[in-house]
């Protein structure tokens, strides 16, 4: 470590207001409601961008991925605090605010901890080894003698202590080290030990501020009318109604700004929220469909129905040996087609944003995924300069990828541009459920020849649907297939030595708005392939986890998921009469998860008797958020499986509410048993990968059960055929 | 430069010409709004608790769960003039003073809440429960708890978490679940 110069760019505080640093909404659990409004010099000094101490030793860590509730708001944190060599008690969290220092924001693709897990642990071990530095100084003795514990710098022979805060001044005129040495995993205090989440408390007494709670002095309500087919256009609309409604304010047409189209729209705004809605409901809008009243979810299928009989373009990465003539020559040929339904989001706290535009100038306070995409967006949407966009990140009462798309954002930045004031909207329920994005609806037709020894010699995976990196993100696809579409299919996550394999993707183009969700294709693409795998071992007469252990000899994670979750399923033991055990393994953003569903039959129908669960993430951070997060997926996927998709007639969502998109409730929640497999590799993501195999092992086990094979979600598990 | 702004808690004062008069949390609120709107909005937009959430405005979800003279009711859905002067509305605010009833305890052992947002809901039906049934079976709360939905599937926690809660006032003689 290097402690000549003072380095360059240390920041103090002070001139941190110059740089248009400001705080986010977030504060401790216990003082989330008062908002600091001390000037930053008061705060501390930023040792690096994800630390800043303060002299009188207040501690400040930044989590640099807003939590929708997976947990960041402990996990980036405790990594820093681990090597920082503090607890959590000693400091205080705050989210960031988007700016190009804190590096990507985004809360998505289970990524937090597998791409934070070594920079942030770098960013403590650093600002430690300088404060260590720092000591040493003070006290002219060597740096070895030295140690770092608990916020403060022990000098070991002579017991001589100081608080980090009494060290900061002269810490930050240190260069910042480059590979600071990290702790070994043996030494870890709070990782991989099930610490409690700081934000708890605040979560259990309604202090916990989402970006609903946000209130702004002078703010307005509004509530919008949008198209009823999505993306329709305003004909005309007659306000007076609305406009007698005691509080309202303004009738105003607006747009809701989606990736791949604008829409019109027309705004209520009042002083309150009720007011508004009033005002909403007594608009008379005049809506040209503009052919959007063609849109229909049954004609989407039948499009990929008809798209899966020629070939799709082939994931060239994915080819193994000759699949055309392995298949052509297989013993036996098995082939099936999968469909999974368009599905809504819905967190339970709806899209909703606060917005403040101030000539050249805005201020946000909105529930997010990631400040630092918003911010450009926004930007460009009011024509003004990223830096002029100042993003505060609350919690998220659920996000499942719905809050990465900021239409709900946009609408506010609009509306309040034309009053003038601060503009908080809120999305009903109905318009969350009815009016998108959604997952899209997807086909999986598969392929599978067997020898006459019953192993597989040829696979082929089909995708068709509709594309999110097409809609969204403008990429033409143009003879290229959709590399996220195969993601938990392709031969890395799904490693089964087939001899030989393809892969292909059908591209089926649709207005109905599409994004990702939770576990964005892995959700859709899991439930063919390891509802197939099922099928193939079937027609091997060969038990399904064998067949799976016997095709994942080269696999080792997977085959040791796989084998734990036999013993803690108590695979190979017989079950009562009337009961049957069905299996799934997948592997999605790096982390491999195999689910054991246990069900009996219950009248016409079938009962969750249990579900055990075995979870390889690699090196952990918060074993308990493991399980929870698994439990969560397990009954998101249950829900996905067996409850409302979403459907579109004639252009209209034909489900509006919790009545009719129904979620899983805690009387038909199964028992569940979540088991993690300890191990050394690096960490995977946590947040989505239980889910993408739950559907499939509970109709794996329903054949097992009834001999009915499921190929179309959701399913009436009341009624199995 | 934008820093002059920051979220803060309005001053709700500006909309103190009473029609309704409302005893939330045991403290008196003199309200007016508009005949029909719902206690949830009353209570985040003009008393300011903003832990009561809202989730759905049809009393499906259950997240805007309070208490009214200490049965659980939906405020989404519970219009201000059909309440009175003399009912005590209990918000998750007036749960406990320091985060400290049985039921926080218990949900706090247990880690119950992931994204948080239903779970003043959920509390304030489990409270309710536990009044009525201080050993409650899983079927009663199957029974008094499917009314809340959590999205992120906290269910097996909230179960869970219940039977702790009520460990906890055998414990201690307490028999409210506050």
């Amino acid at each position: 470590m290097t402690q000549q110069n003072s380095r360059r760019d240390f920041i103090k505080a002070s001139t941190m207001l110059a740089i248009g640093f400001s705080l986010p909404s977030i504060g401790k659990a216990e003082s989330l409601h008062k908002i600091d409004t001390s000037s930053a010099s008061a705060l501390g000094i930023e040792l690096n961008p994800y630390i800043l101490i303060n002299d009188d030793g207040k501690i400040i860590l930044f989590n640099a991925r807003p939590d929708m509730g997976q947990g960041t708001y402990q996990s980036l944190p405790l990594l820093i605090a681990e090597e920082l060599e503090v607890t959590l008690d000693q400091v205080e969290i705050r989210n960031t605010d988007g700016q190009g220092k804190y590096g990507a924001q985004l809360s998505g693709g289970s990524s937090s901890v597998r791409t934070r897990w070594l920079p942030m642990r770098k960013a403590g071990a650093a600002v430690k080894e300088m404060l260590i530095t720092a000591a040493s100084k003070k006290w002219q003795v060597p740096v070895s003698e030295c140690y770092a514990l608990e916020a403060k710098v022990f000098h070991k022979p002579s017991g001589k202590s100081y608080t980090y805060g009494e060290l900061v001044e002269e810490a930050s005129k240190l260069e910042i080290p480059k590979e600071p040495k990290l702790k070994d995993q043996k030494d870890f205090k709070l990782l991989g030990k099930s610490v409690p989440r700081p934000e708890i408390p605040s979560k259990v007494n309604g202090t916990a501020v989402f970006g609903i709670d946000s209130d702004i002095p002078g703010m307005l309500y509004a509530s919008i009318e949008r198209s009823p087919t999505i993306h329709g256009k305003v004909v005309s609309f007659d306000g007076s109604a609305a406009m007698k409604v005691k509080g309202v304010k303004y009738v105003v047409k607006t747009e809701r700004k989606m990736p791949h189209k604008a829409v019109e729209a027309v705004a209520v705004i009042a002083d309150t929220y009720w007011a508004a809605l009033k005002g909403r409901k007594a608009l008379k809008i005049n809506w040209d469909a503009q052919g959007s009243d063609k849109i229909s979810t049954d004609a989407y299928f039948e499009n990929l129905r008809n798209l899966a009989k020629t070939d799709g373009i082939e994931y060239k990465n994915e080819k193994v040996g000759d699949f055309n003539k392995a298949f052509g020559s297989a013993t036996k040929k098995v082939e099936a087609q999968y469909e999974t339904p368009f599905l809504a989001h819905a967190p339970l706290e709806p899209e909703n944003a606060t917005v403040w535009v101030q000539g050249d100038k805005v201020e946000i306070w909105a529930p997010i995924q990631g400040p630092d995409g918003l911010i450009p967006q926004v930007a460009a949407y009011l024509k003004i300069k990223p830096e002029n966009v100042k993003v505060n990140v609350p919690f998220m009462g659920g996000a499942f990828g719905r809050k990465a798309y900021f239409d709900y954002v946009l609408e506010a930045a609009n509306l309040s541009k034309q009053v003038n004031a601060p503009v908080k909207v809120i999305w009903t329920r109905e318009d969350d459920t009815m009016q998108g994005p959604f997952r899209p609806g997807m086909l999986s037709a598969m392929q599978g020849g067997l020898d006459e020894k019953g192993n597989v010699v040829a696979h082929n995976h089909k995708i068709v649907g509709s594309s999110i990196q097409h809609q969204v993100f403008g990429n033409p696809l143009k003879n290229a297939p959709d590399d996220w579409a195969i993601e938990t299919a392709n031969t890395e996550d799904s490693p089964y030595d087939f001899a030989s394999r393809k892969a292909s993707f059908h591209l089926a183009e649709t207005d109905i708005p599409i994004l990702w969700w939770r576990s964005v294709y892995s959700s859709t693409t899991a439930f063919g392939q390891e509802s197939f795998i099922d099928e193939l071992a079937h027609a091997a007469k060969t038990d399904p986890l064998a067949f799976r252990l016997d095709m994942l000899a080269d696999a080792p994670r997977f085959s040791r998921v796989l084998q734990t979750l036999a013993k803690k399923a108590n695979y190979h033991q017989k079950l009562p009469e009337g009961q049957a055990i069905g299996i799934a393994v997948a592997r999605s953003f790096g982390t491999i998860v195999a689910h054991a569903v246990t069900v009996s039959k219950s009248g016409k129908g079938v009962k969750i008797e249990k579900v055990v669960s075995v979870i390889d993430c690699g090196m952990t951070v918060n074993p308990d958020n493991i399980k929870a997060q698994t439990e969560g997926n397990i009954v998101m996927g249950l829900t996905a499986a067996i409850k409302n998709g979403i459907t579109i007639k004639d252009g209209l969502t034909e489900q509006s509410n919790f009545h009719q998109y129904n979620v899983l409730r805690i009387n038909e929640m199964p028992k569940t048993e979540v088991y993690i497999v300890d191990n050394q590799e690096a960490p995977g993501g946590v947040g989505e990968p239980g889910l993408p195999p739950f559907a499939p092992a509970l109709c794996n086990a329903i054949y097992n059960l009834t001999g009915t094979r499921i190929r179309t979600l959701p399913f009436d598990i009341d009624n199995i055929g | 430069m934008l820093t002059a702004y920051s979220l803060q808690l309005k001053a709700k004062s500006i909309k103190n010409m009473a029609k309704y008069n409302l005893n939330v949390n045991g403290k008196k609120y003199n309200v007016d709004a508009d005949a029909d709107t719902p206690l949830l909005w009353v209570i985040r937009d003009h008393v300011g608790l903003k832990g009561t959430k809202f989730g759905c405005g049809m009393a499906l979800c259950g997240a805007c769960t309070v208490h009214l003279d200490g049965q659980p009711i939906r405020s989404c859905s519970t219009p201000i003039s059909t309440l009175k002067a003399t009912n005590k509305i209990t918000t998750i605010e007036g749960i406990s003073v320091n985060t400290d009833s049985a039921i926080q305890k218990a949900w706090i052992e247990e880690q119950v809440p992931q994204c948080g947002y239903c779970q003043s809901g959920q509390i304030m039906s489990a409270v309710a429960l536990l009044k009525e049934k201080s050993n409650p079976t899983d079927s009663d709360i199957d029974e008094a708890m499917s009314g809340n939905i959590c999205r992120c599937g906290t269910y097996p926690r909230i179960r869970k978490a219940i039977h702790r809660a009520a460990e906890l006032m055998k414990d201690s003689g307490n028999s409210t679940g506050k």
